[in-house]
Order: C-alpha cells, then structure tokens, then sequence
C-alpha cells in the first residue's frame, strides 16, 4: 500500500504529517514530502487515519485493501 | 407523539438547547481555527479539526434531544412539521421558524461532511458555508422564543457566544485576503 | 533510393512540413491501416513530451465518445515554430487532423491557437474555410500563458475553466491533444507511408523537425531540420553563428544549458543531448551572444517562470519563487537545497522544468557567478535576448 497526494487539491494542512510522521514530512512552506515505498503493514491503519482527515481529501491510498 | 407534561421535559428542552447552542459556537470557533491551521496549546492541528467534527456530533446529539423534547412536551406545542418547515405568522411562530430554518440548514452541513468523500471539494465546501448562516439563525432562535431572556445566565450565556463566533468570524474575514494558504509555525 | 531521396538525404535539408502543400486526396486507407502506419514511422509527439502518437491514438480510440484537439498554443514564448507552421501550411495540419479523427473516431475537432497572433488565426480560419470534412470544427483561442499549452490545461480551458493543468490525462478522457507538427506529420505519414517518413532522421528518432533559432545567429527564424542533423549544421541553416558563442539553451526555459564547445558537433536528438542533461524538449535552440550575460537572462526567464506557475501546487508557487529569489542573490546551495522540494512536486512538469533549467545555469555559467561575485558582468549592456511572455489572463 502507498499514500499518494494530489498536489493541486493539497492546501499546506499538515495534517498528515501529524498522523503519519514515520512516512510524512513537511517541507520549509507546509506541504507533504511522502516517504517513497510501500508503507510498513502497522502504518496502514494510520495511513487510514490521515487520508480520511485530511481537509482537501488530498490523500489517496494505492494498493491492496486488507 | 404522546404529549408529556412533566416538568422535567420542558426544563430538558431548554437546557439541552442552551447546551446545544454553547456547542455549535465551539464548533463555529474550531472550524475558523482548523482553516487558519491553529494550534489549541501545543497539541497537533489534527486535534483542532477532530476536536470539530467531534463536538459537532455532540452539539447534534443535544440538539436531537431539544427537538425531541419540544415535540414531546405538551406546553411547548411544537408539531413535527415545524421543525423543519417555518411557519412565521406569529411571534413565537417566528422564533421557532427560524430554529426550524437553521436546522434544516445543520441536516444539509451534517450529511454532506458525512459523505464528503462522495462529494465534490466544491460541493462540500459550498454547502459547509450555510454555518454562517445557520448559527445566526440558531442564536436569533434561543433568544427570540421567549423561554429564558429574562434571566440573566442566559443573556450572558448568549452575548458570549455572539462576541466568541463575531471575532472569530471577523478575524476568518480579515485573513481571507490572503492570497495563499500561509503555513504557520515550524515543520514538524 | 530514388534520386529525390538521396539528393534529400544528404543535403540534411528534408523540406516536408514546410513544403508546397498537396491538396490531392489522401490515399484511401482503413482506420486500423492508418494507425498500424502512424505506429510503424515511429512517430513522437513535437510539443515537448514526445510521446508515441500511435500510443495516445489507440487509447483514445476505446473512449465512447473521443473528441480530437490541436494544439496550436505554443505558451513557450521562445518558440514560434507551431505558429509558422499554421501560417505558412495549415492545410497539412487540417489533413493531420481529420486523419487523427478518423483513426480515433472523432466527429469533433477543436483547433486551439494563442490569443495574441492575429495572422495565425486569419490563416487558418481561411483554411477551415475551404474544408467540409463532415466533422464539426471548432476554433478556440487560447491565453498566451507558459502553462496553457500543456494538455491538460488546454482542456481545462476548453471545458470551461482556467488554462490551468489538472490532475488527468485527457486522453484517459478521450480528448486527442496533439501538438500541430505531430499532426502535420500524420498527415505526411498517411499519404506516404511509414518507410517514406523513416527516411529522413535516425532510427531511433525518425523525421524532420521544426526548431526555433534565436540570439546570435544571421538569420534567427524557423526551419525544418533532420533529426539527428548536428547542431553546427543546424545552425549554419540560419546563417551560421555570428560570433562563437559561450552556451546554447536548447529545448526552451524548461530545458538546458550547454557549453557550445560541448555541443554544437552532437546530432539533434533526445539521445545525444541526454548526457548532457538535456533534450529537445520545445525544439528551441537559443545562441548566447557573447557579450550578453547568461546568468542575466537565467535570472529573467526564471522569474517569469515563476510568475507563470498556475498557482495551484504549493511546491510550484513558493518553490520556483524561491529558486527564483536564490538565483538573484546567486546563492548557489541554496538552489541545490531546494531542487528535490520543488522537481517532480506539482500536478504538472513547471516546477521539474524550471528546475532543471536553474541547475544547468548555475553549472554552465558558474564563471559568471564567480565575476558576478567581484562585482562584474560579462554582458551588462546587452540587451534581453530571450522574450517572455506578457499575458496576465487564465481565461
């Protein structure tokens, strides 16, 4: 499973990076520098967490749902 | 519905409305907080947002239970129809018209944030925005049907959600001349 | 060979785009004998991504209702190859058209043009004019913004909306964009076959192509060169270098760089410019002049490309102002911090192309950083060489 982020709907909330810092950092203005790769199987739930709030909806998942 | 005539049942409309109505201001307060990405202390922004729908859901139990008290309560004399569609021919008819308003505006902003991921950004955000207009309408409700503006808890209560979602809302106003979203505070 | 050929080979000088238009009929062929040719030259698209055409016909071919539309746009301001093209054969890209309809099975055809060239616009009107296809066309014309050319913005336009990029691919929508050259090239390939186009170019990069030639050049323009022509030759179609020059932009402001001792004996393909981190990308080529200063017009050209992001993608608005803002002030580590947070970070290729193009600056110029750091200039008193765009619309 991967995160992936829509650059354009992204608006800099920062959220994810909150929810999922082991796979999500912000840069110098806000917005997410995903980690590359299929995420660890014990993320996934927090990987979960952080698309569902995200504000914009700007996070997706790709990949095999359990 | 069986009409009660218990006292407990109008005492139990009135507050849960108050309670409704302190409620719906936090979540009018977090909500310009979550778009001006504000941190509540030290805790992470995702709080200021879940704090949001979370109250949100619990202004919405209370509020449950204010209509159903109202439709149960046999002095109040509310019937189901007016809840969701105002009839303001007469004073206290106006009152509950406009409670009856704001409500139907709360289902549409309700529902559409339960299914936002079926919706559009646009869609969402554009029903989102009726809580400018559903609020007003809530506290303009609370005070005008007559129940409690002459005790004094009340009228403090009522100015002091007016004075919080007035400067919050001000303050949305201002910084909606930014062109950008601006990130505040450091990166993680 | 027949003689034409040979005597076509060898002078480099394959005129086919830009030659006398033949109005005959094209040869009847079937849809999938059409398509089956277009795969078979190897033809890429001419707008700067150089995708496989056949490739983007056969997608759009499975959509219920494929709609065809041609990129005249040309946003890249110093680029006017596309513009030529339309105004001197606009006939050769109708043709190409109709034959991308056909093989996609398009009762629709748009014709996008910039807003700002009135001669482009009468010229091909005129041609619409004259043809009855039996397919609707349509004539859009299109703000003169850097992004507006890039498909899926155009879409957007057309849609509706800004001539902003979005996050989908018009032909998983199935809308053909393609680029007017690309289409003048379908046309030529449906009336003479796959082996003919093959003819001219490499194997691995077939037919001619369009490039633009500014700065110091005699006769700065636009001509049809072979692929795989060298660029000393190329330049030598335009009058031939007026004086030696330090470095060459090739591939427009989101290409690179090049010393010109480095280049000007590589054949003009994506192949034998990749080592150099380049490509033919808007098939520009702009010719330093020597007493102009190259960091001077990087500097310009990448403040425009940052006033020219569509301001949707966070890493595009704030990343190439600051790629732009450290360019100014030559902080060298600084740019290099900021490549990996810009490249590659936004829904379209912008930030990535201005990225690449402020990193071949610093590095082919970076004598120039160092004079520019004691307080001089090589070429403070020229004048700009390379143009921008003046357009401030989305709509």
């Amino acid at each position: 499973m991967k995160i992936r982020v829509n650059p354009i709907l992204c608006d800099g909330y920062g959220q994810c990076a909150e929810l999922l810092p082991e796979a999500v950092r912000l840069d110098e203005w806000g917005y997410p520098l995903l980690r590359g790769g299929p995420l660890p199987r014990k993320l996934e739930p927090a990987a979960r967490r952080a698309v569902a709030m995200c504000p914009r909806l700007a996070l997706s998942l790709e990949g095999k749902r359990r | 519905m069986r009409s009660l005539n218990h006292p407990a049942v109008w005492y139990l409309m009135r507050g849960s409305g108050v309670v409704a109505l302190i409620l719906f201001t936090v979540v009018v307060v977090l909500g310009i907080a979550t778009t001006r990405r504000l941190r509540i202390g030290t805790m992470p922004r995702f709080v200021t947002l879940s704090l949001h729908r979370s109250v949100s859901l619990l202004a919405c139990a209370f509020l449950a239970l204010h209509i159903g008290t109202a439709l149960a309560d046999s002095y109040a004399k509310v019937a189901l129809p007016q809840l969701f569609v105002p009839y303001p021919t007469s004073g206290y008819n106006l009152y509950l018209g406009l409670g009856a308003l704001s409500l139907d505006l709360m289902i549409a902003i309700v529902v559409t944030s339960l299914l936002r991921h079926r919706l559009t950004q646009r869609m969402w955000k554009g029903v989102h925005w009726f809580a400018y207009a559903s609020w007003p309408l809530a506290l303009a409700h609370s005070v005008g049907m007559g129940t409690d503006s002459d005790s004094t808890w009340f009228v403090g209560t009522a100015l002091v959600c007016l004075g919080a979602v007035a400067a919050a809302a001000a303050w949305r106003l201002f910084e909606l001349r930014r062109p950008y979203p601006k990130y505040l505070g450091a990166p993680l | 060979m027949s003689a034409a050929v040979a005597a076509e080979r060898s002078a480099r000088t394959a005129v086919r785009l830009l030659a006398a238009p033949d109005r005959s009929p094209l040869p009847r062929r079937s849809r999938a004998q059409l398509l089956a040719e277009i795969e078979a030259s190897g033809l890429t698209g001419r707008g700067g991504a150089a995708f496989p055409t056949a490739r983007k016909l056969a997608a759009v071919a499975h959509a219920r209702r494929p709609v065809v539309v041609v990129n005249g746009v040309e946003g890249e301001p110093a680029s006017w190859k596309d513009k030529v093209l339309l105004a001197q054969n606009p006939h050769l890209v109708v043709d190409g058209a109709m034959v991308a309809a056909r093989v996609v099975g398009a009762r629709e055809v748009t014709f996008a043009v910039g807003r700002a060239n009135r001669t482009v616009r009468k010229r091909l009107e005129q041609a619409l004019a004259e043809r009855g296809d039996g397919i609707d066309i349509y004539l859009e014309t299109v703000p003169d913004r850097f992004v507006a050319g890039e498909e899926s913005a155009l879409l957007n336009l057309l849609n509706g909306g800004p001539a902003k990029p979005t996050m989908e691919k018009p032909y998983e929508r199935g809308v053909l964009v393609q680029n007017v050259e690309t289409l003048a090239n379908v046309a030529l390939v449906a009336r003479h076959g796959a082996s003919w186009f093959r003819r001219c170019g490499t194997a691995g990069e077939p037919g001619t192509a369009l490039v633009t030639v500014l700065g110091a050049v005699r006769n700065p323009g636009v001509a049809e060169v072979e692929l795989g022509t060298t660029l000393r030759e190329v330049l030598q179609r335009f009058g031939g270098l007026t004086a030696f020059p330090h470095a060459l932009l090739v591939g427009g402001y989101f290409g690179t760089w090049i010393r010109a001792h480095d280049v000007l004996d590589a054949p003009l393909t994506n192949a034998a410019l990749a080592p150099f981190g380049g490509s033919l990308g808007a098939r520009t080529i702009a010719v330093l002049p020597q007493d102009a200063c190259g960091l001077t017009e990087s500097a310009r050209v990448l403040r425009y490309l940052a006033n020219e992001s569509a301001g949707q993608c966070g890493p595009c608005i704030f990343g190439v102002a600051a790629m732009a803002d450290a360019f100014d002030r030559l902080d060298v580590d600084r740019l290099g911090r900021l490549a990996p947070l810009v490249a590659g970070r936004g829904a379209c290729a912008h930030p990535t192309g201005a990225t690449r193009f402020a990193a071949s600056a610093t590095d082919v110029f970076a004598d120039e950083i160092a004079l520019h750091r004691a307080g001089r200039c090589s070429g403070a008193a020229h004048p700009p060489v390379l143009p921008l765009g003046t357009s401030r619309e989305w709509r």
